[in-house]
């Protein structure tokens, strides 16, 4: 969705795009917290449509898309931007259809912006609690999350087991930022070599 | 008088500046010559306290400021692409390094009002250097270095970021500006048109040595090696002579087959293919070329008025 | 043309399902029971005092990482020394932790049996502890605002300076300082809106003390697992207004693409 959304605000022309290019920091700007009540608000019980999914899974995936929204279209759409036009009209006049335009010429591309964004976007996954601590009930084995499970462990007194907990998801976390730096100088690869 | 006293500078492995000494006497403008890689930048960066040297000195008029930070050197520094200010008008541009010094303001109105007609930017003050063009901003940043009146002014390659005609225009200017201004000058160039045609003593440098120094004429009708006289004007090779195109005599001596003659105005150039293959080519002037006749697949016989050998 | 509109149609229903809908139930949610309820259950003096705190922490914070900030920037482009990757790593790291785990650090640093368990005050839920915790998640935006800017705007202008006989200091005030201002302010701006919506980390450490170690977004917290709804959606719409300013801030602080 996010590489949809970019291509979008790229690419596409409507009024109001500049206020739809700002809304998407929303999730940045807006305390964690927040966003799990407005997700609550509307997707839980005495939500207007009558849909109710907290405590459940779903609701922790929503809590999820809702945070990490921004990562993938702030880092493609700058690279979408820059993105030589002349390589896709070359395409076409060579035959490609848009579809397969898309694919081999774009996308490749798009493709290192992209696994940066996901890489992003996985770290704060992993490690989110605010937005998902009211929505998702917090049931062990079925939704509870690592970040709300350290933060029981803490409460209960028991640092230890928070602490090895928490050493897991620092190794995860230090590769992501592995990954991270070593997308974004690939990333960066080709303009250098120019 | 500036003087670099066996200068040496090394960048990890790459020699930039091999043991070189120079002097600039007082009001002249001098021009360091060279190729990409020769040291002449490096030089000009020493002079100004930009670089240290890892070995040797530097002094103006006799005092060893090698250890001075650039701030007090009293150097004014012209880069290849302005390093204007960005932010700031053209006015205070040229003010900056008065109000650095504190000057009072009536000084500081007077003292750049002065300047921008000398360099012709009056109505300018107020844009900011990216509503410019690349010339205007070239004398902005002369009228900043010039502002707090510096010892010596050096010039990094400071037309090289411009076009060829406005390049040509600002040469002339900069040697009227130096004759009515009579600072020490220095500029670092790769072009040996302009460094002929503005300075009054050339400097000539190749892989971080100087081959030679000396005034245009001398240059280049004395080379010292081989270098200086195949950068410093046309030359041919005819086995281990050299000679310059102009002095391709035709009538007696080798044979050599004409293969093509350019006209260029007023100039003609003959390129020629001598028997025993090798190619050079004769600067003649429009009526030499007709009255001998030179026109292509015409044989010919030509020998060197004059020819180097360098041993 | 029906691939152009089907896309859009797409990604905004997306969006709007997603984050418009949600935000504006916060709104309505919180003036159910009309406006007054709303303000008065924001005026309360544990609402009062909450917001009071997360000023109070903002305004230690941003500053702190601003000045931090651009030095670090400074330092990592324009100079030398062992062991930049490393700074480089410390800098990105407050962007991959989850802020759980940081508040665990700091429990255990300044907890019995820590490194700094010594130190003659209080740390730990109180104060100092939230106002650290904020500071090292929101550390990271000025310097990676500014390393690329400065970057970009190359030496010349800072030798240009030292030739014309400007001091270190003067050269980054007069020269450096100015080019350098707008990448400064949109750090600012994401700096600050960090610092305001922590709360994870702050969570941790604080130990949440009613009326006195409660942030505003800890309060809103609070309030809902009270089933004091109105309280926490009220709470939740002053939050979601300085979002808003944010995303306005942020709009016109953005760094040019494309230049």
């Amino acid at each position: 969705m996010g590489t949809l959304i970019a291509w979008v605000l790229v690419r596409d022309r409507f009024r109001g795009q500049s206020i739809v290019n700002a809304i998407i920091d929303l999730p940045f700007a807006l305390p964690t917290i927040v966003a799990g009540l407005t997700l609550l608000a509307l997707y839980g019980p005495n939500g207007p449509f009558g849909i109710d999914v907290a405590f459940s899974r779903t609701a922790v995936a929503m809590a999820l898309l809702f945070v990490t929204l921004p990562f993938v279209i702030r880092t493609v759409q700058p690279v979408l931007l820059e993105l030589d036009r002349e390589m896709e009209e070359a395409a076409a006049s060579l035959g490609a259809g848009p579809f397969q335009i898309f694919r081999r010429v774009v996308f490749p591309n798009l493709f290192p912006a992209v696994l940066s964004g996901v890489a992003l976007a996985f770290a704060r996954a992993i490690g989110e609690f605010g937005s998902v601590v009211l929505i998702t009930g917090n049931l062990p084995f079925k939704t509870e999350v690592a970040s709300v499970y350290i933060f029981g462990r803490i409460e209960s007194g028991d640092p230890a087991s928070a602490a090895a907990v928490s050493v897991l998801l620092l190794v995860v976390s230090f590769i992501a930022l592995l990954a991270i730096g070593g997308l974004r100088r690939r990333v960066t690869r080709h303009d250098r070599a120019q | 008088m500036i003087e670099a006293r066996s200068v040496t500078k090394q960048f990890g492995t790459f020699v930039a500046l091999d043991d070189v000494s120079v002097e600039v006497p007082a009001g002249s403008l001098t021009a360091l010559l060279g190729p990409s890689g020769s040291g002449k930048s490096t030089l000009l960066r020493i002079i100004a306290g930009l670089e240290q040297p890892d070995a040797g000195r530097v002094l103006i008029d006799g005092h060893d400021i090698t250890s001075r930070p650039p701030q007090k050197r009293g150097v004014g520094f012209v880069f290849q692409h302005y390093a204007a200010f960005k932010h700031m008008t053209v006015w205070k541009n040229v003010a900056f390094g008065l109000e650095i010094r504190r000057r009072p303001r009536s000084e500081i109105k007077d003292r750049v009002t002065q300047l921008l007609e000398l360099v012709q930017l009056g109505g300018l003050a107020d844009r900011y250097p990216a509503q410019l063009s690349g010339g205007q901003r070239q004398r902005m940043a002369l009228a900043r270095a010039l502002a707090v009146e510096p010892n010596v002014l050096l010039l990094d390659e400071p037309f090289g970021a411009l076009d060829a005609r406005v390049r040509k225009e600002l040469r002339a200017w900069l040697r009227r500006l130096h004759d009515e201004v009579h600072v020490t000058t220095i500029f670092v160039t790769h072009d040996q048109e302009e460094a002929m045609d503005l300075a009054d003593q050339i400097v000539v440098m190749s892989h971080g040595r100087i081959e030679q120094t000396g005034g245009a004429r001398e240059l280049y009708d004395n080379p010292a090696n081989e270098f200086v006289m195949t950068f410093v004007g046309e030359v041919n090779q005819m086995g281990r002579s050299f000679v310059r195109p102009h002095d391709v005599e035709f009538g007696e001596g080798d044979e050599a087959l004409v293969e093509r003659v350019v006209h260029l105005g007023f100039e003609v150039r003959v390129e020629l293919r001598l028997a025993n293959g090798e190619e050079l080519w004769a600067q003649v002037t429009r009526e030499e070329a007709e009255r001998l006749e030179l026109v292509e697949g015409a044989r010919v016989r030509v020998r060197p008025r004059h020819a180097k050998v360098f041993g | 043309m029906l691939s152009r509109y089907g896309l859009r149609f797409a990604a905004l229903s997306y969006l709007t399902l997603l984050l418009v809908l949600p935000v504006a139930m916060v709104f309505r949610r919180a003036f159910e029971n009309g406006v007054g309820a709303a303000w008065d259950a924001v005026t309360t003096p544990e609402a009062k005092h909450a917001f009071l705190i997360t000023i109070v922490i903002a305004l230690i914070a941003v500053p702190a990482n601003t000045i931090f900030g651009i030095a670090c920037a400074i330092a990592i482009v324009r100079h030398r020394f062992p062991g930049k990757g490393v700074v480089n790593a410390i800098v990105d790291l407050p962007l991959a932790l989850s802020p759980i785990v940081v508040g665990l650090s700091f429990l255990l640093l300044f907890g019995t049996g820590g490194w700094f368990a010594g130190v003659p005050f209080e740390v730990l839920f109180a104060l100092p502890a939230m106002v650290l915790a904020t500071i090292f998640v929101s550390l990271p935006f000025v310097v990676r605002e500014v390393v690329p800017v400065l970057r970009e705007i190359g030496t010349e202008q800072e030798q240009a300076a030292s030739t014309l006989g400007a001091s270190s200091w003067q050269t980054f005030r007069r020269v450096t300082l100015p080019a350098i201002r707008w990448a400064v302010a949109y750090g600012v701006v994401l700096t600050t809106a960090r610092a305001l919506g922590e709360f994870g980390a702050v969570s941790v450490v604080s130990g949440r003390i009613v009326g006195k170690t409660d942030t505003l977004t800890l309060h809103v917290e609070e309030r809902f697992q009270s089933f004091d709804y109105v309280g926490a959606y009220a709470a939740s719409v002053v939050l979601a207004l300085l979002a808003i300013a944010t995303l306005v801030a942020m709009s016109v602080f953005k760094p040019k693409e494309g230049r």
